[in-house]
């Protein structure tokens, strides 16, 4: 027995010194095709650095030179993700799901402690329309479009069929130009899984020629302690037929999908996904891609391609053969919750890229996300760092006045940013608008450069 | 037969004591037992019962380490039960902790912890019930 007590008091000994010391996780340059990834390592505690919520007061979101941003709506019942309507109306899903029972003494102490860093407001259960009449930034009017839903959270629109994944259905409303409330109550596509329901949120975007949806559904657990038997269905994005309902499994292994977008252009769905917790403060980063059809992203057996998570028992070597990494990591812990294609009335800088807002770590110190970046693209792919485009969620004394969720580009020219913290929407515009004719390129200064070669990875 | 008077035990188990320092053998085996089936079975509800079986023994084993500590205040004696009682619990401690890990995380030092804090757990128990013989039953 010598050995095992030897390896236990070392074991004691080492948690209790890592824990004793205050430590602060060393930055790795995690962004893009190939982020820097220590090895997995999991102290006494996992690091925990709750966010305490403060009021924002007088004080706004902090924007680039050359945008503004406002207040549109407050007081909501949680909003999560937005949707521009065609006539610039803007609809907002509203509250709070999750359904999964406490298995562990873990969760109810974790659970305790994690709820501390959100609202406490009642779950809106509802769709919030906004509207701006007369075009001058103020959205005059809102109405409850619909409510009595269940925790609804992505949103989509086919033709003049307004698309809504609550946390256990695909519903829809049949939508008329200008109405301020829905006709009726929504009708069933199909039933989402919701059994148990740890990663609640189900996202949602529609194919660009109208025939499908994409339904994004998180996993169980962080790392199979649910067992895998909860995880049937999870950790998936489905495509599922618009005029049917049918679905088939469009990805997998991909832990939880937050939210979908179909690339202008290309058609190609995109996801910002949260990846798993508990094995250190940069592990693993949670990423931006473009979803290849029957493509295995490797959750639970193995994260960001091949590395094998050693908590799931028993392992797959097959599986995490077949696993494929991602495009774009986004860094470990920044809770990636929205995702939008920007587009030229943006402003040139930031026309050509993604915006991805980020709830906010809890697993790590100091704390990360809290804002809105800019993924610039080049080509169809991202390229190039994440460019801060709406931060200051926090403040400098560590307080946090709000945690960005869903961002949605409106085409007009402005990014809509649902903030579940401050209960808030808010709205960035370009202070000088620009042209709305497609962007005339800027008369070549110089004689053109000879091609340079397609950067590599 | 004795003709002295009897003499008065100067430190028995309390029944209170007996009661919380009978549980903790129990439920540390328990959670040696559900760890170890964690272990052949990779079912993952065996180590949620670890977990909780351990949160009771730690209860069971603050409240005799308390019960100890008073006996050795007031009676000056039952150092070694004491001392072995804070072993346990600062072990377990770790173990609750390590416990909190998910899934395979646990193992293997969490099954290994179970099965020294089940051995310890029982030569506390003989050590504290030791007393009632020793002294009681004269």
């Amino acid at each position: 027995m010598n050995r095992p007590i030897t390896h236990v008091l070392t074991l004691t000994v080492l948690a209790a010194s890592l824990a004793a010391c205050s430590k602060s996780a060393p930055q790795l340059d995690q962004y893009g095709a190939a982020p820097e990834m220590p090895s997995p390592k999991r102290d006494l505690m996992p690091d925990m650095t709750i966010a305490k919520p403060t009021e924002w007061g007088d004080a706004v979101p902090t924007v680039p030179e050359g945008y503004r941003i406002a207040a549109i709506a407050t007081d909501l019942g949680i909003p999560r993700q937005t949707l521009v309507l065609p006539n610039g109306d803007i609809l907002v899903a509203e509250g709070r799901g999750g359904n999964a029972p406490k298995l562990k003494p873990k969760d109810v102490i974790a659970g305790k402690i994690k709820a501390k860093g959100n609202t406490a407001v009642k779950s809106g259960n509802r769709l919030t329309l906004l509207r701006d009449a007369d075009g001058d930034g103020v959205y005059e009017t809102r109405s409850v479009y619909a409510d009595k839903l269940n925790a609804p959270y992505g949103l989509a629109m086919i033709g003049n069929v307004l698309y809504v994944a609550n946390q256990d259905a695909l519903v829809r409303f049949d939508y008329v130009e200008g109405q301020t409330r829905a006709s009726g109550a929504p009708t069933k596509v199909t039933d989402l899984p919701s059994a148990i329901n740890h990663h609640w949120t189900k996202s949602l975007a529609a194919s660009a020629d109208g025939r499908y949806l994409y339904v994004g559904i998180g996993s169980n657990s962080n790392i199979t302690e649910r067992g895998m038997a909860a995880e049937v269905d999870r950790a998936v994005v489905w495509q599922v037929d618009a005029a049917t309902g049918a679905h088939k499994t469009y990805v997998s292994g991909i832990r939880n999908p937050t939210a979908l977008a179909v690339q202008p252009g290309t058609g190609t769905v995109w996801a910002v996904v949260n990846e798993r917790d508990e094995i250190g403060p940069n592990l693993v980063p949670d990423y931006l891609t473009s979803l290849r059809e029957g493509a295995f992203y490797g959750w639970p057996y193995s994260y960001w391609g091949k590395n094998v998570d050693t908590r799931v028992m028993p392992q797959d070597p097959a599986k995490v053969a077949s696993a494929i990494a991602p495009d774009y990591a986004l860094g470990s812990h920044v809770a990636a919750l929205g995702v939008s294609f920007s587009g030229p009335a943006m402003g040139a800088k930031f026309a050509d890229g993604v915006f991805v807002g980020e709830h906010g770590s809890w697993n790590r110190n100091p704390p990360v996300g809290y804002k809105v970046v800019f993924v610039p693209f080049r080509d169809g792919k991202p390229a190039g760092q994440p460019i801060d485009f709406v931060s200051g969620f926090r403040t400098e004394d560590g307080l946090t006045r709000g945690r960005p969720v869903g961002v949605t580009v409106d085409p007009r020219g402005a990014l809509i940013v649902a903030d579940d913290l401050a209960n808030t929407i808010w709205r960035v515009t370009p202070t000088e608008p620009a042209p709305t004719a497609p962007a005339a390129p800027a008369a070549p200064a110089a004689p053109p450069a000879p091609a340079a070669p397609e950067a590599a990875g | 037969m004795s003709t002295h008077p009897p003499v008065t035990p100067y430190w028995v188990l309390h029944p209170f004591h007996a009661f919380v320092l009978g549980g903790v053998l129990p439920l540390f085996l328990g959670s040696l037992l559900s760890d170890y089936a964690y272990w052949t079975a990779f079912d993952v509800q065996w180590s949620n019962f670890a977990s909780w079986l351990l949160i009771g023994a730690m209860v069971h084993t603050t409240l005799a380490l308390l019960c100890g500590i008073v006996g050795l205040v007031r009676h000056r004696h039952g150092l070694l039960y004491v001392l072995l009682l804070a072993v346990i619990w600062i072990l377990g401690f770790f173990n609750c902790l390590h416990h909190a890990r998910d899934a395979w995380a646990v193992m293997p030092a969490g099954l290994v912890m179970s099965a020294i804090l089940t051995v310890l757990a029982l030569v506390a128990t003989w050590i504290g019930f030791s007393t009632l013989r020793i002294r009681g039953a004269r």
